[in-house]
């Protein structure tokens, strides 16, 4: 194992500074800067996503047959750090990250024709249609129901903490259609255009003042039987198996220490009356900085073991967690080093696009709504209580 | 183990010596095999796992090193083949009392003589300075205008009049000690190399040291989450194992991944040993708070998990939970690393 790149990763990571130099825009840093949420709003997500396809790098985890790159696992190692450290857009991952591996390796050949292109394009806006007022960790509770009459299925239900559903055009879910010995049997993985009749969004606003996730109402939607992706009765395996995409994919140190930076600057500014001249908040740098060192060297690690043929198993769960934790202690961290600015709250969004002068200055206007959003880390994707389970029973075998 | 005057076994010494583990990092000119940072991290961590007490960081990874980095081609010709065959043993005296981890402080003289240098002063927390047969021995060097500003590195053999070890048995296993240098009379030669200031020799030797420390403390953890998950699932407490409940699971899982952090820590110090000195700093200094503070987690949680008698000398838990307490103990603990590692941050 070997921390320094070879000649041919060197010309790799300038190729990719090239292109982000070259199609990153002042407008497109300066939003994504400004978004205390998950993701780039799609204005802003969906250019970059368009300059990524035009490169042929809009999908760069799926096959080379369906419009990968081919990429090594070092060449991903690249793109992504190199993305992190440049601020590209935080384009949603509902498409190319969770709904694309699962039609690629379930769907049906017109599935793969119809959707696949259109997510790599950004023509389609995809949502996630998995948690519910009553189905959160126990996921598999879930009671929307999809009942078939002919060609169609008639969905009732709700669905709730969907991410960009009022932005979204698409939303993949996961539906009963019918009940079986185990509440995990008679889950169906379906896809839904937003625009069929019987939906409604409400939105839900987050602490951090951000609308980013809604609660749907399914309301009698027909849809018809040939959007299921695979079996019916078999989407529990497909939803768990795009699980494993969310959770893992992998490379979240380089995003993690841009986040420490940009607070870490503002600790060594005169903004903050010098915050970094506090041994105790010098101290803390250090120790998040070396908390991320740990889960960049084991993302190290386990990239090196992919590259080798081995299965990174429920380690995924692990740098869930690190992540999870570590992107909270950074955000808190930023709300200990703005002192009293921590006290103005900005209510108008998107921050980018401010008609007034802020409270407090630009650079600090995310800390504190990224530090109150943040807490959804150790919750969404799985919690880090479930997370812990998942470790104890596929690592420890208890 | 407490009771041992020896703290080793020199047949076991003699062992790693046909298995070429003393050799290891040695240069091949010098009748070493050449091995690296990582290879040393892979032995230190086997160590680790059965709580091994051969002097091997004192002799090899400390002393061997020194000398391969400071020693003129006299001296290297004359130490390190012996060391590599396991005829020769060394120990590093630096750390003093008023200096506490603070590398760049050192009261020990060494005064220039007509026949040589006369060193007067006090060392302590000399690891297996009992069974070395030379010790390396930091000085301020003193010319004939007063203090010079530079440490020098003195070696010395056991024996010399005016040397007094107080050997100790060492927490967690192995033995250490104080050293009281008494007008010590030296010939010229004993300095190692040309005079020139020691102190990045020491911090970069200290550095190296750390990151073998945190291999070995990786193997240690995992012994320790090794016993206890297996203690878990044997152990019945209201008709089932304490691995049943969801609080017990929780915190092994919190113990496992301790120790996955930290064995990623141990070998990104590792792979940076040969860095550029802020960036190796830094690595090592991060490793070392890290580690120290995942590894008193995972023994005090390995004790608490075995209910009273893990609080015993019956079990080896104990053992083992005290060589991590001497390992977050030694070059300083956590706290002292995590204010070097952001100082070091301000200057780089």
């Amino acid at each position: 194992m070997d921390l320094t790149f070879n000649a041919e990763e060197r010309a790799f990571q300038s190729e990719v500074r090239g292109f982000i130099a070259k199609n990153l825009t002042e407008e497109m840093k300066r939003a994504t800067a400004l978004t205390p949420s998950v993701f780039s709003d799609p204005d802003i997500g969906m250019a970059w996503q368009r300059a990524l396809h035009r490169q042929g790098w809009g999908a760069p985890g799926w096959p080379v047959e369906y419009g990968g790159p081919g990429w090594t696992p070092a060449q991903r190692w690249i793109f992504e750090t190199e993305s992190a450290r440049a601020g590209v857009p935080n384009v949603n991952v509902m498409g190319v990250k969770m709904v694309g591996p699962v039609i690629i390796g379930f769907g049906n050949p017109e599935q793969k024709n119809f959707y696949l292109p259109r997510i790599l394009s950004g023509e389609d806006y995809w949502c996630q249609g998995y948690s519910e007022p009553g189905s959160g960790s126990d996921l598999s509770s879930l009671k929307t129901r999809a009942v078939r009459d002919g060609d169609d299925y008639i969905i009732n239900g709700t669905k709730i903490w969907t991410t960009h559903a009022h932005h979204a055009n698409r939303m993949f879910a996961l539906v009963r259609t019918s009940d079986g010995p185990r509440q995990q049997d008679g889950i169906s993985f379906i896809l839904i255009d937003m625009k069929t009749p019987g939906i409604t969004t409400r939105p839900i606003l987050t602490i951090g003042g951000d609308h980013e996730v809604n609660q749907v109402f399914f309301d009698d939607v027909r849809v018809p039987v040939a959007n299921r992706v695979g079996e019916e009765g078999k989407g529990w395996t497909y939803g768990k198996y795009l699980l494993e995409f969310e959770r893992g994919s992998g490379i979240a140190s380089a995003k993690l220490r841009e986040g420490l930076k940009a607070i870490a600057d503002l600790a060594e500014s005169d903004l903050t009356g010098r915050a970094i001249d506090s041994p105790d908040i010098a101290t803390r740098i250090s120790e998040v900085e070396v908390d991320i060192d740990a889960l960049e060297m084991t993302e190290l690690r386990v990239l090196s073991a992919l590259q080798t043929g081995q299965n990174p198993g429920a380690v995924s769960s692990i740098l869930k967690l690190r992540n999870s934790e570590i992107r909270q202690a950074v955000t808190r961290l930023g709300a200990d080093v703005i002192g009293h600015d921590a006290l103005a709250v900005e209510p108008m969004r998107p921050l980018y696009k401010l008609n007034h002068e802020p409270a407090i200055p630009e650079d600090m206007l995310t800390v504190v709504p990224e530090y109150l959003n943040g807490r959804a880390y150790t919750i969404f994707g799985g919690t880090s209580e479930i997370q812990r389970d998942i470790i104890a029973k596929m690592m420890l075998g208890i | 183990m407490a009771n041992d005057p020896l703290g080793y076994s020199p047949d076991v010494w003699k062992q790693f010596a046909e298995l070429g583990w003393l050799a290891l990092p040695i240069p091949e000119e010098f009748g070493g095999l050449g091995g690296g940072a990582v290879e040393i991290g892979i032995l230190m961590e086997a160590f680790g796992r059965g709580l091994v007490s051969e002097p091997y960081v004192a002799t090899i990874v400390l002393g061997a090193s020194l000398i391969d980095r400071c020693g003129s081609m006299a001296q290297k010709q004359a130490s390190l083949p012996k060391i590599a065959d396991g005829s020769l043993k060394l120990a590093f005296a630096h750390s003093e009392r008023a200096a506490r981890f603070d590398l760049a402080k050192v009261a020990t003289a060494a005064n220039k003589t007509a026949q040589g240098w006369r060193l007067a002063g006090s060392k302590i927390a000399v690891l297996d300075g009992h069974a070395a047969d030379e010790i390396i021995v930091s000085a301020l060097i003193h010319d004939h205008h007063g203090p010079s500003g530079r440490i020098g590195l003195f070696l010395v053999r056991a024996t010399e009049p005016g040397l007094v070890i107080s050997d100790y048995p060492r927490l967690g296993g192995g033995r250490a000690c104080n050293i009281d240098l008494a007008d010590v009379h030296l010939p010229e030669d004993a300095l190692l190399g040309d005079g020139h200031d020691a102190l990045p020799a020491i911090e970069w030797a200290v550095d190296r040291t750390m990151a073998a420390l945190g291999a070995e403390a990786v193997g240690i953890m995992q012994t320790l989450l090794d016993t206890t998950l297996e203690y878990t699932k044997i152990r019945k407490q209201f008709g089932r194992p304490l691995s049943a409940n969801q609080v017990i699971r929780h915190r092994l899982a919190d113990m496992a991944m301790q120790v996955d952090e930290s064995r990623s820590m141990a070998l990104r110090a590792a792979l940076k040993v040969d860095a550029a000195p802020v960036e190796r700093a830094r690595a090592a200094s991060g490793a070392k708070a890290k580690i120290g503070k995942c590894a008193r987690f995972v023994g005090e949680q390995s004790i608490q998990l075995h209910g009273g008698m893990g609080v015993t000398e019956e079990l080896e838990v104990g053992a083992y939970f005290k060589r991590l307490v001497a390992f977050d103990t030694l070059f300083g603990g956590s706290a002292h690393h995590y204010g070097r590692h952001a100082q070091l941050g301000r200057t780089a």
